[in-house]
């Protein structure tokens, strides 16, 4: 039980001997860079002061316990926080060297260029087909529509399990496979970066799989930032984590911080903070 | 610790008991109370219909929908202008109020910041409105509709006070079924890249037709069935023909049943029967209508 501090390192290598971490590419050429990022919801500041610069075409995952944040740092990547009207987001996120909420961004298109995946399936209750359709309709695609849905379904993995049914309904489909389509539908508007707010809590362990492979593919051409409460997956995908925590204030009120961020193989074997290490041992979170 | 068997010794115990006590009385009376409350309900619906069609038998016929009214020949009157008054207004009806009663849903429903002090007046004044009687509803047509904008006594004055009526209850209805749309659906299509107006258009509002139609078509046969403030509008003047335009002068159904009831002959009581039945036929098409969309579109999420 009392471990000493110094054993950690050796502990967390012996705990996951078999896993190989994915190498990670230097941060030169960065995607986004933040810099003393804030989050308030009306005068709870839910996040504070994060700094982290998001690698290109690599994947970043953010673990952490409940309430700490990563969530709503995630949803400032595509201003999907303008959503909540008391949202404040103070400090830098700028994307390939623009401030994201610069006075001139619009965020639709942030968002075409920042995709994202959610927790819950939530594919349109329309035809496969209109699924993969939409994005790119509704932002003006004129090429030719049966050709891109084909050519996403196949990036996406998903075509040889759907092909015969595209006119049928999403909600059809398993969970695991609506999670899929709602990645292909993700890509279809060919965007940059994907973000994922746990997209793998509601499935189970096969299809599980199945979405990290997809992550692993896809991450040979997109950015991919995923927020997972499963810290296996983290070390499974990822190339680079933020370790995520939040301190509690004399108010009882919860403040998430960012703790530590690193390659995930220097995360998960030897951390440099105390509580990264009491985390992903499972002494807490 | 070490003894092997001592079950061996214990005595056998007895088999448990697993016979219930049958249902308590209480629970017993409880159920027998929730039939006969249902009871009352259905067996006054079924009297009441029954004694409509019996009173109505010996002038159910076509006449009732083939001829006009006649004060003086009770066998030769007819509905058709009731009919066909109560088809005109009722569409029209429809025209004016599901625009805007869906679009005024839209806005409070996607729009409009409901921590802003004149929105939250709005929305009371909207539920407010849903339970003002309807006879009030007939005055402020008359004063500011049939004299005030000059319209007169005709199809247009009626639809227009009939909208105003069922406004309140067309947006409560449009804003439920809006409202059911899940938040993940706009989230997903917004961050696709779509705009707010996209996103409602070609997901929120899809979706929430069905629930929208269903609701829209029960307030309309609530309009369908309102006599009071047509009544105060001047229609129980005595017509013979058809509208032919929201110009012209009109009747409907409840107006030509009160009209019937009040004569003091039994032939004209049988005659409003008739057009009693006729009228609970086009309500319960509607109503049957509005439960077959929402069979038809129910979604699960």
């Amino acid at each position: 039980m009392t471990t000493p501090d110094t054993s950690g390192a050796a502990g967390g290598g012996t705990r996951t001997p078999q896993v190989s971490y994915r190498q990670a590419r230097s941060l030169a050429e960065a995607v986004f860079e933040v810099g003393g990022l804030s989050v308030f919801y009306g005068d709870h500041e839910a996040v504070r002061d994060v700094n982290m610069s998001i690698g290109d075409r690599q994947i970043t995952a953010m673990i952490g316990p409940s309430g700490c944040g990563k969530s709503t740092v995630l949803r400032c990547f595509n201003r999907m926080n303008d959503l909540v009207p008391t949202a404040r987001v103070h400090g830098k996120i700028h994307y390939h060297n623009e401030d994201l909420y610069g006075r001139e961004v619009d965020p639709i298109e942030v968002r075409r260029r920042i995709g994202m995946v959610f927790q819950k399936p939530n594919p349109f209750p329309k035809s496969i087909y209109d699924n993969i359709a939409y994005g790119p309709r509704v932002g003006g695609f004129k090429g030719n529509v049966d050709d891109l849905v084909e050519e996403t379904l196949t990036h996406a993995a998903l075509w040889e399990e759907v092909k015969d049914k595209l006119k049928t309904s999403a909600l059809a489909l398993s969970g695991g496979q609506q999670q899929r389509l709602c990645i292909a539908r993700t890509i279809a508007v060919k965007p940059e970066v994907i973000l994922m707010d746990e997209p793998c809590s509601s499935l189970d362990p096969i299809a599980t799989a199945k979405i990290e492979d997809l992550m692993e593919k896809l991450a040979e051409e997109f950015t991919i930032i995923v927020v997972t409460h499963n810290m296996q997956q983290a070390a499974r995908v990822s190339h680079r984590t933020a370790f995520f925590t939040a301190d509690v204030d004399d108010k009882g009120e919860r403040h998430g911080r960012l703790v530590e961020y690193d390659e995930t193989a220097r995360i998960f074997s030897n951390p440099s903070d105390r509580r990264t290490e009491d985390y992903i041992s499972g002494r807490f979170g | 610790m070490g003894a092997p068997v001592v079950t061996q010794d214990a005595p056998a115990l007895p088999p448990p008991r697993l016979k219930g006590r049958g249902t308590p009385l209480r629970e017993r009376f409880f159920r027998l109370g929730l039939w006969a409350s249902l009871a009352v309900g259905v067996v006054f619906l079924a009297g009441l219909l029954l004694y409509v069609v019996v009173e109505a038998w010996p002038r159910l016929d076509s006449r009732i929908w083939s001829n006009f009214p006649d004060i003086i020949d009770p066998t030769n009157a007819g509905a058709q202008s009731a009919i066909m008054g109560t088809l005109w207004v009722i569409a029209f009806t429809a025209v004016y109020c599901l625009p805007t009663g869906i679009l005024a849903a839209i806005y409070l429903e996607e729009y409009a910041d409901p921590d802003r002090w004149w929105n939250k007046v709005i929305e009371i004044n909207i539920q407010n409105l849903a339970a003002v009687p309807s006879i009030v509803y007939g005055i402020l047509g008359l004063g500011v509709i049939s004299r005030g904008l000059g319209f007169g006594q005709t199809v247009l004055t009626a639809s227009l006070t009939l909208s105003l009526l069922v406004l309140p209850i067309v947006i409560i209805a449009s804003r439920e079924a809006i409202r059911a749309v899940p938040q993940s659906i706009r989230q997903a299509s917004l961050a696709l890249g779509a705009t707010q107006w996209q996103t409602i258009w070609r997901q929120v509002l899809p979706a929430a037709v069905p629930g929208m139609a269903t609701g829209s078509i029960l307030a309309l046969s609530r309009a369908i069935g309102e006599a009071a403030p047509l009544l105060l509008l001047g229609g129980l003047t005595f017509i013979t023909f058809n509208p032919t335009g929201i110009q012209s002068e009109f009747t409907v159904l409840p107006i030509q049943i009160f009209n019937w009831i009040s004569q003091s002959r039994a032939e004209f009581v049988a005659l409003a029967s008739a057009a009693i039945v006729i009228l609970l036929v086009i309500l319960l098409a509607m109503n049957s209508l509005a439960i077959w969309l929402r069979n038809r579109y129910a979604r699960r999420w």
